[in-house]
């Protein structure tokens, strides 16, 4: 009766454990235990598991730190962010401290899962001696001391390449809108004015527009590509000249406005990029000149880009990020050469999946000792 | 060339045109003289010329009523409104705009597949009304990577292939035969061609046979998930029929440029959010507006000074 006893624990562990898809842990677990202790009956060591072992299964796993609430793991579900091999430990969700937080549980904290508005500095690297890797949402690192982590031995994972044709196609959609004003007429069809006031005022054509590629990364790359089916022109400034890269390179943010029609903005926000299109920059594009935003709002100078618009000193702006979202200057609103969308670039399902899928296999080959799918190197 | 009398039959379409053809020839604006019958009994003789374009041209009443016409010179590439077996059997010529505006439909194809797929003129009209405030926009689509179904590979379908390949979309077709040095698949029938992609493109001419090219079978074939794309003429498309597939959430979304009663729009679409509704403006550039207005203006020119015509038809 004992054994049957046995039995049915066991069998209750096991279908727990394996909807949980934990059994081989636990498993192992119980082996372990029993053999330390060869005086423990079965019975005893089953129990022990039931009770104990298992409910702290999850809690000895490693811990991924989450420092503030990240949009694309609430717009797809937690359930979609779930692994056997690793939990998420969410700081926000503490009334600790930060550093109060951070100190209780670092001996268990072995990951950090960072978006593109939290900064992984120094300081808070300090507090989690056990930290092997910093995952991000983002493409961009710039939030992460990457010097430090360098330091530590830490491994870095990106968002690789991820969001890199979904913001393609947004800075393209973007572009033909303010080209051919797509959103302006399709809001002229529905106020029933093509009937009363007439045809639209034409637009102005895409093909053999000269394109200035600010920041020639994966989306820049991307952006290109397309473009160049359209009969564009492309060139290009970024940090370095790129090697294999035959599209013209232009020194400086000003040069290439001076010599294109348009200019896409792809490059990361950092402290070099910050206000980098500004007032002159603006000037050198021209009155006919139009600029698309789809990496963040800050590398432009909104007031200055602003002011160029009111006063006809570009010809228009395709913009999914501005410097204070979700504020946008109310200016842009009466005009129809500008197209606005709410920093939705990436805001596909395809996107966000293929982004969860990332992130959780960068983490999980992490704790598996394998190498990471989107490491970053310099 | 002053005493040539040139009849424009639609509203003028662009300013630029009319100034070149008022240097050059004696024009008459047909769409806006009350008494047509009257007018055209008067001065028939002096005509010579019509100028037409996608929403008149010349048909086979008119024809009849202009015994001294010579040539039909239309600010289109479309010829659905010349009644082109009177203007043969007349030993009128015709001429049209071909080329010029090539790209600029293919690139107004492509982004009203972006528009309506990445809800291109909603997210815009969020952030106008405040809406970005109180909450995120919602999820959309991708667009790389989707099947993309051309109806007519002619010089538009082809140019809308080459752009959706730079977007990794695999491209299929249907014409009516099939087209030997062509690497898309192709399909014998339109409902085949429907049921086989995610975003189906009318691009072909407007012509008996094409009449109503997309109808309920084709629409339920593209399905909920699927985008109908009308760059060609809104009579490709039964509208009814359209408007309550996409009411009824039987059709994904449609980018319409172009409807069977323009400037008419049914209002049934306004209020919808999966569709891009744009008043005929495939060719709507500055540039390519000037191109084909010269290309009228180069073909009368040539007619009339009886050199070979830039862009004949007949």
């Amino acid at each position: 009766m004992q054994t049957d006893t046995n039995m049915c624990v066991l069998l209750k562990y096991i279908t727990w454990q394996n909807r949980h898809g934990f059994a081989e842990e636990c498993l192992v677990s119980i082996k372990r235990k029993g053999k330390k202790n060869p005086l423990l009956s079965r019975a005893s060591v089953l129990k022990m598991a039931v009770s104990t072992d298992c409910h702290k299964a999850q809690q000895d796993f490693p811990k991924v730190l989450i420092l503030k609430p990240i949009s694309f793991i609430a717009h797809v579900g937690e359930q979609h962010y779930a692994s056997n091999k690793f939990t998420f430990l969410k700081a926000y969700d503490s009334s600790l401290p930060l550093h109060q937080f951070l100190s209780t549980h670092s001996p268990s904290i072995k990951a950090i899962l960072a978006s593109v508005g939290t900064p992984i500095t120094a300081d808070i690297l300090q507090l989690l001696p056990e930290v092997g890797v910093v995952v991000t949402t983002s493409v961009g690192l710039n939030q992460v001391d990457l010097p430090e982590c360098r330091r530590r031995g830490i491994k870095v994972a990106n968002a690789g390449s991820v969001f890199s044709d979904d913001v393609a196609d947004f800075a393209v959609g973007l572009l033909i809108d303010v080209l051919r004003k797509v959103s302006a007429s399709d809001g002229y069809v529905r106020k029933g004015l093509w009937a009363t006031k007439g045809d639209y005022p034409l637009g102005s054509k895409l093909g053999g527009k000269r394109i200035g590629i600010v920041g020639l990364g994966n989306i820049g790359f991307a952006v290109a590509k397309r473009l160049e089916a359209f009969g564009c022109g492309i060139s290009y400034n970024s940090r370095k000249r790129k090697p294999h890269v035959s599209y013209p390179f232009y020194e400086s943010v000003c040069e290439l406005a001076a010599n294109c029609d348009v200019l896409v903005i792809c490059c990361e926000l950092t402290d070099q990029t910050r206000h980098m299109i500004n007032k002159e920059v603006l000037s050198a594009l021209g009155k006919q000149g139009v600029i698309v935003n789809i990496g963040r709002g800050a590398i432009i100078n909104e007031k200055e880009m602003v002011q160029c618009l009111v006063q006809g000193e570009i010809a228009g702006a395709g913009l999914d990020v501005f410097e204070n979202e979700p504020d946008v200057p109310v200016e842009l609103f009466a005009m129809d050469n500008v197209v606005l969308s709410p920093h939705v670039a990436v805001f596909t399902p395809e996107s966000f999946l293929d982004l969860r899928d990332l992130v959780m296999g960068n983490l999980e080959a992490f704790f598996s000792n394998k190498p990471l799918l989107s490491e970053y190197g310099d | 060339m002053e005493s040539i009398g040139v009849l424009m039959t639609c509203p003028p379409p662009d300013p630029y045109l009319v100034e070149q053809l008022e240097k050059r020839f004696t024009l008459f604006k047909f769409h806006s003289i009350p008494d047509k019958a009257h007018f055209l009994n008067s001065n028939k003789a002096s005509i010579r010329a019509v100028v037409g374009n996608a929403s008149a041209g010349a048909d086979a009443q008119l024809i009849h009523q202009l015994p001294n016409l010579e040539i039909v010179s239309s600010f289109s590439v479309g010829l659905d409104k010349i009644d082109l077996a009177k203007c043969r059997e007349r030993g009128i010529r015709v001429t049209n705009t071909p080329d010029v505006l090539t790209d600029d439909v293919a690139d107004l194809a492509i982004g009203l597949m972006l528009a309506v797929l990445r809800r291109l003129c909603q997210s815009d009209r969020y952030v106008r009304s405040g809406q970005w405030k109180r909450g995120d926009f919602k999820l959309t689509t991708k667009f790389t990577g989707k099947s993309v179904g051309i109806i007519g590979l002619g010089r538009i379908g082809l140019a809308i292939a080459k752009r959706a390949e730079a977007f990794s979309c695999p491209i299929s077709y249907h014409t009516r035969t099939e087209k030997s040095d062509v690497k898309y698949k192709y399909y014998p029938s339109v409902v085949e061609l429907a049921a086989n992609c995610q975003i189906l493109v009318v691009a072909c001419a407007l012509t008996e046979e094409t009449r109503h090219i997309i109808n309920r079978e084709v629409i339920n074939a593209l399905g909920p998930k699927g985008v109908l794309i009308n760059i060609g003429r809104g009579p490709h498309v039964d509208e009814p029929e359209l408007v309550s597939a996409l009411v009824e959430g039987r059709l994904g979304g449609a980018g319409l440029d172009v409807f069977q009663d323009e400037p008419n729009v049914p209002e049934e679409l306004f209020g919808l959010e999966n569709v891009v509704l744009l008043p005929h403006v495939g060719s709507g550039t500055m540039e390519t507006r000037k191109e084909m207005a010269d290309l009228v203006v180069g073909n009368l020119e040539a007619h009339f000074l009886n050199k070979p015509l830039l862009t004949p038809v007949l």
